[in-house]
Order: structure tokens, then C-alpha cells, then sequence
């Protein structure tokens, strides 16, 4: 018997903090600050030392750690595959819409 | 349990060195690692490789592993008693009953001080996320659907053995969920072992193709077919939308292709408001004519002074 359980969205309207990032991606916080100077994951908001984020970019921290472990990347590669594989979402995305104004004949 | 080659699994001899067991890892992640690859069967494939890459890359896992012997891949396949007493802890030789190959060695070190991932020197290990693809239709997108997932978790009881544990997740997912869109469920993946917290749960949502509606967000495309003289000389024509059927006024003069919005009819965002619903025209010719259509459409070939291609003699 299952318990109907709490469901968190992901999406732009839902805050994470650094920690809760660090705790849902499996990062540590040293890298995970790397890759937000660094532009690849963006912050929200930053007061001093203290970072907000969209609950969207725990995909993004997440895949990042999967990388990191599994291809055995340093934070500079791991950087340029986030970068690409941001490229290739929005590339994909686009097609996606293109394919739905089409018609299907 | 099944056996599984893991030498097999990485394409590499038995006797292969631990360098070569690296280079070969690394060339097979990069080629099927699931968030970078495309190759079909690309997930299962870099399970199966990460899975030897993780017991053969330790030399401690390796031996244990070895000392198993060399099985065809796939047979049915329980350890002896010898080994599981050797390799659990406390010597319980019932340690392994309930685990998949994959979970054997992963074992190694939850309890006993033998000193792998899993030790609890900090008061406790948190439990494993999972992440798991959920396909909905868009009619459970657009109104909201409750998902029962059956799922099997391995899991450590009190004593520090592994079982693979059956897990009934039930999840409301209110409306308006999108191709792409991420759910985390707190708590709900692998259990965490002495006093750690438990893993989440991450749904990664994808819509199934629907026989008339294409998604892209929250906008929904519909192909709308149309007679030529609908098309020509304009319509009011019923279409289908998700919360019933509405009628659409269809300018004259509307060529294929175009797109004729429905605004707020397509899926409704989490927070309030909707994306639209799209009928792109198709004009459809008739097929077969009539002898009378085909008078009419003579007459209208005599009377019109409509040259659908005069944009080729302009660009000559």
C-alpha cells in the first residue's frame, strides 16, 4: 500500500539554495561554485557568499556529477560538455517545435 | 542472480592490467555514457559497463570477483557458500540470497571495517537517488494524472545486508507537466543505512505521442484539413481541443500551412495560465472527382487569373 507522496517541481518558480543543490547533485561545493563562476550552472540570485538557484538547474548540477564520476572529468571538461550538452537540449528543442508546426502529411 | 562477464562486458582479457581495464572503461563510457549518447541501447549498455568498470577498477573486488570463475554470461547462478562466508560479513552465508549480481559487490565494506564507500565512521550512509523516465499522454498532462511506479530498490536491513526491495511510489502530478520536465520526490529513493537519510526520487517526464496533437512546451499543434473552397472562401469549422470541441473561424484566403491560434488552449502551465492550441491548415484536394467536380474545377480553371507560380517567372 502506497502513500500518496510530496511532488516538487523543478522549474523556474521554485528556489533551491547552494546546499539543497550540493545535496541533490552529489557535488561538492567547491565544484559546484566553480561551474556557477564559471557561467555553466547560473545562480539566481548572490548575496556575498550566499546563492540562490531555479529548481531547473538540479538537472543540470546532477548531470554534472553523473559526468564527473562516470567519465572521470576534471571541472574544465566537465564545464565544456555541459556547455555542448546545453547546445545540443536547445538545438533539440528547437527541432522539436519544428516538427510539431509541420504538418504530418 | 544471473552471472555477468564482466571482462566480456568491457572487452577486455581476464589477465588485462588494471591500466588497460581504464583505457577500456573510459573508451566505453564515452561512447555510450547515456547523457552524451545517442547509440540505441545506449543506457543499458553503459550500465553494464560501469557496473564491471566499478568491481574490476578495485583490486580488492576484482580477486572476490575473480575467485567466482569464469561462468557464460547470463547463466543462473548462485555464489558458494565458501565465498559468501568469506566475503560478508560476520561470515553469514545467507548474505547474498536476495541480490542481484550488481548489488554483490557494491556490498562490499557495509559492514565489518573492511573499509569501502560504505563505511559508517560518520554516523551513517544517505540512501541512493534514482532517477526514473515516466511517459503520460497529454490528456494526463493537461488535466493531471496520479502515477503508481513499481520499483526495486536495493536497501540494507539493520544488520548491513543488501536486498533488493519492492517499492509502491504513488505521485500526484498536477496539471500541466511538459516534454523534459524534472519531479523530485524527497525521500523516496534507497533507504538510507544507520541513521543517514533517505535518497530521492527524480521522475523525468516525457509526453507519448498523441494521434492528433504535437506538443512543444505548452503549445499544442493541431493539423486542421480544409476544402479549397473552405480554405478559399473561408469557414467556421469545429475543432478538437482537449477540453472539448470549439468552433474556429477560418479567414478566407488561408493558404497550407497556415497556423490559425487558439489562445489558451493548449496545456496549462503549473502556475496558472495556458499555452495555446495551433490548427495549421491543410487544404485538402479531392480525390477521386466526380464528373461534376470535375466540370466545376474546369470552370474555375477557365475563370480564375490565379497563377500559383508566378514567383518563378518573377525570379527568372
Amino acid at each position: 500500500m502506497s502513500i500518496e507522496t510530496e511532488v516538487l517541481w523543478l522549474d523556474e518558480h521554485r528556489v533551491v539554495s547552494l546546499e539543497e543543490l550540493v545535496q541533490c547533485s552529489g557535488l561538492a561545493r567547491e565544484e559546484l561554485l566553480e561551474l556557477v563562476h564559471g557561467g555553466v550552472i547560473p545562480a539566481r540570485e548572490v548575496h556575498g557568499t550566499s546563492y540562490t538557484f531555479s529548481a531547473r538547474v538540479i538537472g543540470v548540477a546532477r548531470t554534472a556529477s553523473r559526468l564527473r564520476s562516470e567519465l572521470e572529468l576534471d571541472i574544465t571538461g566537465l564545464g565544456v560538455a555541459l556547455r555542448l550538452l546545453e547546445r545540443v537540449s536547445t538545438l533539440e528543442d528547437e527541432i522539436a517545435r519544428l516538427r510539431a508546426i509541420l504538418p504530418r502529411g | 542472480m544471473k552471472y555477468s562477464d564482466y571482462y566480456a562486458a568491457l572487452g577486455v582479457e581476464r589477465g588485462a592490467s588494471q591500466d588497460e581495464i581504464k583505457k577500456a572503461y573510459r573508451r566505453l563510457a564515452q561512447k555510450f555514457h547515456p547523457d552524451v549518447s545517442k547509440e540505441p541501447e545506449a543506457e543499458a549498455r553503459f550500465k553494464e559497463v560501469a557496473e564491471a568498470y566499478q568491481t574490476l577498477k578495485d583490486p580488492e573486488k576484482r580477486a572476490a570477483y575473480d575467485a567466482l570463475g569464469q561462468r557464460p554470461q547470463g547463466e543462473e547462478f548462485r555464489p558458494p557458500p565458501d565465498w559468501t562466508r568469506q566475503h560478508s560479513a560476520g561470515g553469514d552465508e545467507h548474505a547474498f540470497d536476495d541480490v542481484d549480481f550488481a548489488d554483490l559487490f557494491a556490498r562490499f565494506g557495509a559492514r565489518g571495517g573492511r573499509g569501502g564507500p560504505f563505511g559508517s565512521a560518520h554516523g551513517g550512509m544517505p540512501g541512493q537517488d534514482f532517477e526514473v523516465p515516466v511517459e503520460i499522454s497529454i490528456e494526463d498532462a493537461f488535466r493531471g494524472t496520479t502515477l503508481e511506479l513499481q520499483l526495486s530498490m536495493p536497501e540494507y536491513d539493520d544488520a548491513g545486508r543488501l536486498h533488493r526491495v519492492p517499492h509502491a511510489v504513488k505521485a500526484r502530478v498536477a496539471p500541466g507537466a511538459v516534454d523534459g520536465q524534472r519531479l523530485r520526490l524527497p525521500g523516496k529513493g534507497g533507504k538510507g543505512f544507520q541513521g543517514g537519510r533517505d535518497g530521492d526520487l527524480y521522475l523525468d517526464i516525457s509526453l507519448k505521442p498523441h494521434r492528433l496533437y504535437r506538443a512543444t512546451g505548452h503549445d499544442l499543434y493541431v493539423d486542421l484539413p480544409l476544402a479549397p473552397w473552405e480554405a478559399a472562401l473561408g469557414a467556421s469549422v469545429e475543432v478538437p481541443t482537449l477540453a472539448g470541441t470549439v468552433n474556429l473561424k477560418v479567414p478566407a484566403g488561408t493558404p497550407s500551412g497556415q497556423k490559425l491560434r487558439l489562445s489558451g488552449r493548449g496545456l496549462p502551465r503549473p502556475r496558472g495560465g495556458a499555452g495555446d492550441l495551433f490548427a495549421v491548415a491543410q487544404v485538402v484536394v479531392p480525390s477521386p472527382l466526380s464528373e461534376r467536380e470535375r466540370e466545376l474545377y474546369g470552370a474555375l480553371r477557365d475563370a480564375t487569373s490565379t497563377n500559383p507560380r508566378r514567383r518563378f517567372a518573377e525570379g527568372a
